[in-house]
């Protein structure tokens, strides 16, 4: 069932040269999100992540769309493009079909992504295009100035919901698995470490790595991962899910994951003859989603949030599916020109 | 032979015309195909339902082909049919209104029963009496259906796959009627049946079985030869319709320019054939992608345009609409990109197979915000290649996006192409950024030209940030000056009107020294140049001045205009290019003649209507 035992944690530990600094991706913009918004960590975690991978900056294209994350181009000096709402995921499908040799980032928020753009990110996750997606989930409309989005909680005041939503929200895992994702990873702006695992794991992946990135709206939706952000709770309320090592966390490490039916179950080690091997190990290469699509859907306050890389299968990107066609069919048509073309046509004299 | 007289003729139309299962499509394109091989002149045109299949012998399924070859300069497929070949009593009323008075019906005997006429809403059994079909048009009831099942008798088909040859029957028969040997159309059909030998042997059998049958049955009407055309120019040719047209003129402009060909596509009726040409060229390394909708259809191509490909993205007229939000951004990005955009009726879905000109104040207006773009219009099908070609040309050497409007007349017709080669085409030079130019920004630009310089990821040392928010002219960031966006609004602007100093000058058709001018664009070409010479030719005093640059016009268009007493502008919409020309030519009265019917003009409404002017 595993076609693939690539371990996406063993890629921290690999050294290497680094060719480039984290100044080599800083753009000279000053950057302008609100002091204490979350994509600041965000965006710190990316420019240290781009530099250890070793990629050049002028083969580097970071597409996005519209909204507060969507600036984030801006403040990466290597190629950008701030497109239009909702419309990035095409844009970057579009750089990288045309030229697969460039590692190319998409940048997009709950609204940009789920909202206008959903029809887009679920044909490009079905393609499997070799993007790394960074989906900035702060369950707001932050540039518009505060109106609920697909990932809004059901309930939830905001402008345009002065008594409440009545719509369900999205979960990202869900539409991306849907679409028949080959990754997920999720993060929190705060946990640096996660996050930074997480987007190197992203970009090592050959297809459409979604991660989504929970952060904070310090205006607009202050605290919406509040109870995950917390250091001190964060060992009980968070899971980071490493490829084959068991479900294990809390403070002192002893509560784990088990299957209970087709229920995934907290258990604590040491209690009710429970061991570390009764506890589940992770498997992100498993083919089938059913597993991570349980783990990505965990909710608080009873189960614990999954952070790290979920899923991450390989299977042939549309770029490379393309540049594998081209080759095979030059390889056969004796038409190579503009001339040859002419040549096969129909033609008499006159 | 038996053949009481032949008939030489200057030129002829004959109509094909059945279900639209009926193979009509097939057996027009073959014989158009075959009289251009044997010399003629040729224009098509097929004018089919949007139905796949509509109920069988009802009129919602009739689809027809339309084929005019002559011996001298052919325009039009021409007004009225001198020959109709009608497989069902449906085809027969659609087309009723269509036959020259002298001209010929050819008609399948046996769909000619009580039944077919009730499916075609036939009120009587006489259905040619209840159309008031006049007694000059010659009626030759061929029993089309069962002469094709005797022909394949032994071939062990079932009936369903016998039927499916009756064209082939129809088409030996007209190349019966117009003394052409039928081994060009064995030649035809071996290419389109070799991997099938045989369905091939069938319809072989069927289409000289249909040959014979006219040769034998003594009928005492007058066959007809068409002379070989002395007035094309020498040379290679083949015939082409304008979508193929369309998508040779980019390939051809891609390996000009030394780029990859980029499409973004969305499938849309008049437009797709298009992109069934481009990804069929994975040979050539073109790369297609069928995008999820339209807007991905051409951001996408942006995509491509940004990381440095030759990209389109072609569609028609409700696509148009999706895309204006993105055509925007390439205006702010300036980048290269063309939009095709094959126009059909609307508003709306309107009529997917139909064509009309309505898109025009779309192409130059339709975005929010101060928004140019170079806007084209081919006018034939053969010219479909040179617009395609020179709208990249204009993209990739002015960074811009183009819009070039072809139609589903000239998309879907086909005429006459003069084989090109890639060394006679016109240069291209793409607008880079050079090596030299080093702290180059995304909005630094030629002064002159004000063309952007193209730098493209990958390039070291020019690594910047593209966006639809407004930019600061010197130093590319995002800005929201006032003086500063009226000076970007101003080179954006600029940049679109300096394409004026590239393009041709307005050319005047038909007598120069006329008090009337006639003026059309795009699609409607030849109808307009057949009524112009026609009338010339009468001694009428008339010009033609016909548009394929319409934004920016070219530079002489107030003078050729201003020359005029009398002005007219032709189109198939309700005055949207007389509009555009008010606002840009001072000082002239523009008459109109429009049409809205989803149909070309005819030569002839165009004649009736310029004479009563004059």
């Amino acid at each position: 069932m595993n076609r693939n035992t690539k371990n996406y944690f063993q890629i921290m530990e690999t050294t290497k040269t680094l060719q480039y600094t984290v100044k080599d991706f800083k753009s000279d913009q000053y950057v302008r999100w609100c002091p204490g918004c979350g994509d600041h960590a965000v965006l710190n975690s990316l420019q240290k992540v781009m530099a250890e991978l070793g990629g050049a900056p002028h083969n580097t294209v970071v597409i996005s769309g519209i909204g507060c994350s969507s600036r984030l181009p801006y403040y990466i000096s290597s190629y950008g493009f701030h497109t239009i709402h909702g419309r990035g995921a095409a844009v970057a499908t579009g750089v990288k079909v045309a030229n697969p040799e460039l590692s190319v980032w998409q940048i997009t928020g709950d609204g940009d992504c789920l909202a206008i753009g959903g029809n887009h990110f679920i044909h490009s996750v079905r393609r499997n295009v070799d993007l790394n997606v960074l989906l900035f989930n702060n369950q707001i409309y932050g540039l518009t100035k505060g109106q609920y989005s697909p990932t809004t909680k059901k309930g939830f005041v905001t402008k345009s919901s002065p008594f409440g939503t009545v719509e369900r929200p999205f979960r990202p895992a869900e539409l991306t698995f849907g679409a028949r994702g080959t990754f997920f990873a999720r993060l929190l702006d705060v946990d640096l470490k996660t996050a930074q695992l997480c987007m190197t794991a992203a970009a090592k992946h050959k297809g459409t790595s979604v991660v989504e990135c929970l952060v904070n709206c310090v205006i607009f939706n202050d605290g919406a991962h509040g109870w995950l952000a917390q250091k001190e709770n964060r060992a009980e309320r968070i899971i980071v899910l490493e490829h084959g090592k068991p479900m294990i966390f809390g403070k002192n490490r002893d509560k784990g994951l088990v299957l209970d039916g087709f229920n995934l179950k907290v258990v604590t080690i040491g209690e009710g003859g429970m061991t570390e091997s009764d506890v589940l190990v992770h498997n992100a290469t498993c083919e089938d989603s059913t597993l991570h699509m349980k783990l990505a859907i965990m909710e608080g306050p009873d189960m614990p949030i999954a952070m790290g890389v979920i899923r991450a299968v390989e299977e042939e990107t549309y770029n490379a599916a393309v540049e594998a066609q081209i080759a095979e069919v030059q390889a056969k048509s004796k038409v190579k020109t503009f001339d040859d073309l002419i040549d096969t046509c129909e033609q008499w004299d006159m | 032979m038996d053949k009481t007289k032949t008939t030489e003729l200057d030129n002829v139309v004959v109509r094909f015309s059945g279900d639209s299962g009926d193979g009509m499509q097939l057996t027009g394109t073959l014989f158009s195909n075959l009289s251009a091989i044997l010399g003629n002149e040729i224009s098509t045109f097929p004018d089919f339902p949007s139905e796949i299949r509509a109920p069988q012998g009802t009129l919602g399924g009739v689809s027809g082909f339309q084929v005019h070859l002559g011996s001298g300069k052919i325009y039009t497929p021409g007004d009225e049919a001198d020959v109709l070949v009608a497989m069902n009593p449906a085809a027969l009323k659609v087309n009723a209104k269509a036959i020259k008075n002298g001209g010929v019906i050819i008609y399948d005997a046996d769909s000619f029963e009580k039944s077919d006429f009730e499916k075609a809403a036939f009120t009587s059994e006489n259905p040619f009496e209840e159309l008031g079909i006049s007694d000059s048009i010659q009626l030759i009831p061929a029993p089309l259906s069962s002469l094709t099942q005797s022909s394949l008798e032994g071939f062990g088909f079932d009936n369903k796959t016998v039927l499916r040859s009756k064209n082939m029957f129809a088409l030996g028969l007209i190349c019966w009627l117009f003394n052409r040997p039928i081994n060009q159309a064995i030649h035809f059909l071996t290419n389109k049946f070799g991997k099938k030998p045989t369905l091939l042997q069938a319809n072989v059998k069927v289409l000289t079985d249909g040959f014979n049958y006219g040769n034998n049955l003594h009928l005492t009407i007058s066959t007809f030869v068409i002379d070989k055309s002395h007035e094309t120019p020498k040379g290679k040719y083949t015939s082409i319709s304008g979508n193929k047209a369309t998508a040779w003129g980019l390939i051809a402009a891609a390996q000009k320019a030394g780029l990859q060909l980029f499409l973004g596509s969305y499938p849309i009726t008049p437009a797709t054939d298009i992109m069934h040409e481009l990804t069929a060229r994975k040979d050539m390394g073109v790369k297609v992608v069928q995008a999820e909708d339209e807007i991905a259809g051409i951001t996408t191509s942006i995509g491509a345009a940004f990381a440095g490909s030759l990209a389109v993205t072609n569609t028609s007229g409700p696509g148009l609409a999706l895309k204006s939000e993105a055509i925007g951004l390439a205006v702010m990005a300036e980048l290269p990109l063309v939009i095709i955009d094959v126009m059909r009726g609307g508003p709306s879905t309107g009529m997917p197979t139909k064509t009309e000109q309505t898109d025009l104040l779309q192409a130059l207006y339709g975005r929010n915000g101060e928004s140019p773009v170079v806007v084209l219009a081919a006018g034939t099908p053969d010219c479909c290649f040179h617009y395609a070609y020179m709208a990249s040309k204009i993209a990739l050497e002015h960074m811009t996006p183009v819009i070039l409007l072809t139609d589903a007349f000239i998309g879907n017709g086909t005429s006459l192409w003069k084989l090109p080669k890639l060394a006679e085409l016109p240069i291209i030079k793409p607008n880079y950024v050079k090596p030299s130019m080093e702290g180059c920004k995304v909005t630094s630009r030629d002064e002159v030209s004000k063309a952007r310089y193209w730098s493209i990821p990958g390039m070291e040392g020019f690594g910047h940030r593209n966006g639809g928010l407004e930019k600061d002219y010197e130093t590319g960031c995002i800005a929201t000056d006032p003086l500063n966006h009226e000076k970007m609004v101003n080179a954006r602007q600029a940049k679109v009107d300096y394409v004026s100093n590239f393009l041709p000058e307005l050319k005047v058709e038909g007598d120069e020294t006329a008090d009337m001018l006639v003026i059309g664009w795009g699609g409607t070409h030849g109808h307009l140049m057949s009524a112009v010479m026609n009338m010339n030719k009468i001694g009428k005093r008339i010009a033609l001045a016909h548009f394929n640059y319409i934004n920016p016009l070219p530079k002489n268009t107030i003078d050729v205009i201003q020359r005029y007493k009398k002005v007219v502008v032709c189109e198939l919409n309700s005055g949207q290019f007389a509009t555009f020309l008010r606002s840009k030519v001072p000082g002239v009265e523009f008459l109109q003649y429009n049409k809205v019917q989803g149909q070309p003009f005819t030569v002839a409404e165009l004649e009736a209507d310029f004479s009563e002017l004059m």
